[in-house]
């Protein structure tokens, strides 16, 4: 079964004074994630993932078109208990603290009374919140301190499929780590995780397939394995010593120097000449890298391509 | 947010909200009959119509149009129930005037029907000249109230010297009506006659606009018909027996012996009664308010209004 | 369900609590009451009467004050500061989010009243150095005085569904000033003709009627109020406010989240 499945899902904002002029902000959206995948769900900013999200999350209504989430509609209680959502930027009750915010959440989604203080502990913990902060109040939280209880409300009722939108916004570095470790700790455990983000190294190194968004139109869906590593035929090559330059240019090949360090990209073929040049001037050779695809490169190739029927 | 259970849901606060708003509309109704007079209960509790006055925040005018129409309600619902008193109506119309000296209509129709006999008024003519004199005082102007101020001294106190003051004040007056004058020099010589006071009702019939005032003049003339038509036919009466012999059983009778045109009939289009003992009697004693002859003897008790 | 009403009216009861606007508007109102005794030179018939008429009119007055200040937050402030949309993707209807927030803040107005009135019991009792049984009706006015609440809470959670809080202030303060003359409303009706008659005296029904529920001044003048008037008023109050709600929970259903 999938765990998103949407069929010609699209919205339409009427907007203007009067209403009248019609904005698209989905074109009809066919796209399916499957059950225990982790799906990165791409594109720049404006490009209509909120939009999607708000739509599959029972937010907004769909101008056209429908989905299902794990089999069901979005509007069944039921189905509703097994998903957890994170919107992006999200705020909180302000005068709350994160255990009463928490409990309040566990609430609603109908986690038994008696397990609530162990999972919602266990949660904060995992979410990497330090204990002192959980009986202080929201308000006097930093950005990367919210992001984190905002992924705890997300997961403390054990939902099956998780929607994250940009995750990793606010947080720094060390933050990013963490929740890059937590998804894939989720991910571990069975849950199906849906997130939208524009930062491709984040998405190359979680997700199972990515999605590609622009302008509202679906640009392509793809495996990332598939789509990242194969080699482009070329190779990087790093040296130190300027004395070079001249003759690697006479052969063709640009060179890029900082200071007495120079980087040439040279075609595969070519290596074994590029190498002979620089023993010849007495350079020293610092690496030699072969060059692969990465996903900025599926990203950018799909923003300029015409729509694509999905698989 | 789709689809199917959502429009049910719809549905179902739809039909649930209309049917709590009429519920609420029946609840009203039935708290409105509970307790008709409830909202004038405040009017017992002002400390001072002029603290209200100032209370108002400048909306005086508002205030004074609520309590004016508070006053006219409280009149008519107590009225057409037959109230035999109106222990608001001064307090009603004293703080209408207050918050809005210039209503004249509130003085007007203080000075009809807080004076009159109940069922038909309050009975409490003093307080109407009080209002009056009030009236008079932030509308010195205004021959209306002269006028009004004189009608209650002639009709219902009896004072035709006090009347006469009054109507010779207001004839002075620079834009005043000229009947004032008449009226002045009439309540010396014949105060106390009906003549008088057709002319009086006449005129406060034709001085207002307000329906509550005329129609309540109108059935003071028609009762002065009344007792202006009874005496002529017990007369009459009296000299057809002198001059035939005969009691005659009906009006009928003296329609055929020439005596009468046809038969005669009051102001509200019903034919009088003829008794055995030769008095004339209204065929619907109910219907007339102000009438001094005309009625039976016994049981029914006007207090005689005051000429 | 009823855990959900339950989590979601405690919570809405919560945040009016830790608003301080709340305390400023108690302390306010107490300090009311409590001058009232300060009039020292009249007669303590006069008194008793002046502090129940102060007493209870403060009560009603911030009372319908706090309902309007915090009742036209209640769905529009969620729904700009977002703090909403957590809330709605849990398996919660939207009219149980809008009967909750009903409940919680009505809660946080009887806990109010409830206060102001022990307050204005203490203020009585020193005064009066005891109380007699027709006091017993000072509760009643107080208990229509809820009722009243009942009413403008649940406009201002109408008006906060659509609109923004500016409006939504001023729409509910409105009505109520024209509620409190809706009788005086129906007489202007009775006595106009035509199509005025049939829309005024319309009007009249509709908007909530508060001069039924304000018993201050019988109450002050000792006087007791009818049991049937306490039924009709009861149901009065909760058929409109339910009404009202449910409008709210039409209004919320079918709102798109931006």
């Amino acid at each position: 079964m999938a765990a998103i499945e949407t069929v010609a899902l699209r919205k339409t904002y009427q907007v203007g004074f009067w209403r009248k002029k019609p904005k698209v902000a989905l074109r009809p959206l066919n796209l399916s994630v499957r059950e225990g995948e982790v799906f990165g769900y791409l594109g720049p900013n404006g490009a209509g993932k909120t939009t999607t999200l708000r739509l599959l999350m029972g937010l907004a209504a769909p101008t056209g078109g429908s989905f299902k989430i794990l089999g069901g509609e979005i509007n069944d209680p039921a189905i509703r208990s097994r998903i957890g959502f994170l919107p992006e930027q999200p705020y909180f009750y302000d005068y709350l603290t994160p255990l009463e915010l928490l409990n309040y959440y566990a609430a609603l989604s109908a986690v038994p009374a008696k397990d609530r203080t162990r999972r919602i502990e266990a949660t904060l913990k995992r979410v990497g919140l330090q204990e002192d902060a959980w009986g202080t109040q929201l308000r006097k939280f930093s950005k990367g301190m919210l992001q984190r209880v905002g992924l705890a409300q997300a997961i403390v009722h054990e939902p099956k499929v998780v929607v994250l939108d940009e995750p990793m916004s606010g947080l720094d570095p060390m933050g990013r780590r963490e929740v890059r470790d937590l998804i894939e700790e989720l991910n571990h455990e069975g849950k199906t995780i849906f997130f939208s983000t524009h930062i491709l190294s984040d998405a190359e190194a979680l997700c199972d397939r990515v999605a590609v968004l622009n302008r509202g139109e679906l640009r392509g869906v793809g495996v990332v394995a598939d789509l990242v590593g194969s080699v482009k035929g070329n190779v990087e090559i790093m040296w130190h010593g300027t004395a070079a330059n001249t003759d690697m240019e006479a052969k063709g090949f640009s060179c890029h120097a900082v200071g007495e360090t120079v980087r040439a990209i040279v075609p595969e073929m070519e290596v074994d000449k590029a190498i002979d040049i620089l023993r010849n001037h007495g350079a020293r050779l610092m690496a030699v890298t072969p060059m692969r695809t990465t996903l900025e490169d599926y990203f950018l190739a799909k923003l300029g391509a015409p729509a694509e029927v999905t698989q | 947010m789709s689809g199917r259970s959502q429009r049910g849901a719809s549905l179902i606060l739809c039909s649930l909200m209309l049917l709590m708003l009429g519920g609420s509309v029946l609840a009203l109704r039935q708290i409105t009959l509970a307790r008709p007079e409830a909202r004038l209960q405040d009017v017992l509790y002002i400390p001072s119509s002029k603290a209200l006055k100032r209370m108002s925040l400048g909306y005086n005018g508002l205030l004074a149009d609520i309590y004016w129409t508070r006053a006219v309600q409280y009149f008519g619902w107590n009225h057409k129930h037959k109230a035999m008193s109106y222990p608001l109506l001064y307090p009603l119309l004293e703080i209408t005037t207050e918050l809005d000296p210039h209503l004249i209509v509130a003085y007007r129709f203080g000075a009809t029907f807080l004076a009159q006999e109940p069922p038909d008024g309050a009975g409490e003519p003093e307080r109407a000249v009080e209002l009056i004199d009030k009236g008079i005082k932030a509308n010195p102007d205004d021959w209306h109230l002269y006028y009004d101020l004189g009608f209650l001294y002639a009709m219902n106190m009896g004072n035709y010297e006090a009347a006469e003051k009054a109507f010779d004040s207001g004839s002075k007056l620079p834009h005043t009506h000229p009947f004032l004058k008449i009226l002045a020099a009439d309540m010396a010589e014949h105060g106390g006659e009906l003549e008088t006071a057709r002319l009086l009702w006449e005129t406060t019939y034709n001085s207002t606009d307000d329906p509550g005032i005329r129609s309540n003049a109108m059935r003071h003339l028609q009762a002065l018909d009344v007792d202006e038509t009874v005496p002529k036919l017990e007369d009459l009466i009296r000299r057809y027996r002198e001059k035939t012999g005969i009691e005659p059983t009906s009006f009928f009778e003296l329609v055929q012996a020439g005596w009468l045109r046809r038969i005669p009939t009051d102001p509200l289009g019903m034919p009088y009664k003829l008794l055995p003992d030769g008095t004339v009697q209204v065929q619907d004693p109910e219907a007339w308010s102000f009438i001094r002859r005309g009625l039976a003897p016994k049981g029914t008790s006007e207090s005689p209004q005051k000429p | 369900m009823s855990n959900r009403l339950g989590a979601i009216a405690f919570n809405t009861f919560r945040e009016a609590v830790r608003d301080r606007v709340l305390y400023n508007l108690i302390i306010f109102a107490l300090l009311m009451i409590g001058s009232s005794l300060l009039l020292g030179q009249i007669t303590i018939a006069v008194q008793k009467q002046l502090l129940i008429n102060l007493g209870l009119t403060a009560i009603s007055i911030f009372g319908v004050l706090i309902a309007i200040f915090i009742g036209i937050g209640l769905v529009s402030k969620e729904i700009d500061k977002r703090t909403l949309y957590t809330v709605l993707t849990r398996p919660v209807q939207r009219w149980e989010f809008i009967v909750g927030k009903f409940f919680g803040l009505v809660g946080t107005l009887v806990v109010n009243a409830g206060l102001m009135t022990v307050g204005f019991f203490v203020a009585l009792l020193y005064l009066m150095h005891g109380l007699v049984r027709s006091d017993l009706s000072i509760l009643a006015a107080v208990y229509f005085i809820l009722l009243q609440f009942l009413i403008v809470t649940s406009i201002a959670l109408l008006l906060s569904s659509f609109s923004t809080p500016i409006e939504s202030a001023v729409l509910t303060f409105a009505i109520f000033v024209v509620g409190s003359f809706s009788e005086d409303l129906r007489s202007f009706a009775e006595a106009a003709k035509g199509a005025a008659h049939y829309i005024t005296m319309a009007i009249s029904y509709l908007i909530p009627n508060f001069s039924a529920l304000n018993y201050i001044a019988s109450v002050a003048h000792g006087e007791a109020i009818p049991g049937n008037i306490v039924l009709l008023n009861t149901a009065y109050a909760i058929l409109y406010a339910g009404s009202a709600v449910c409008a709210a929970s039409l209004i919320f259903q079918n709102r798109n989240m931006k």
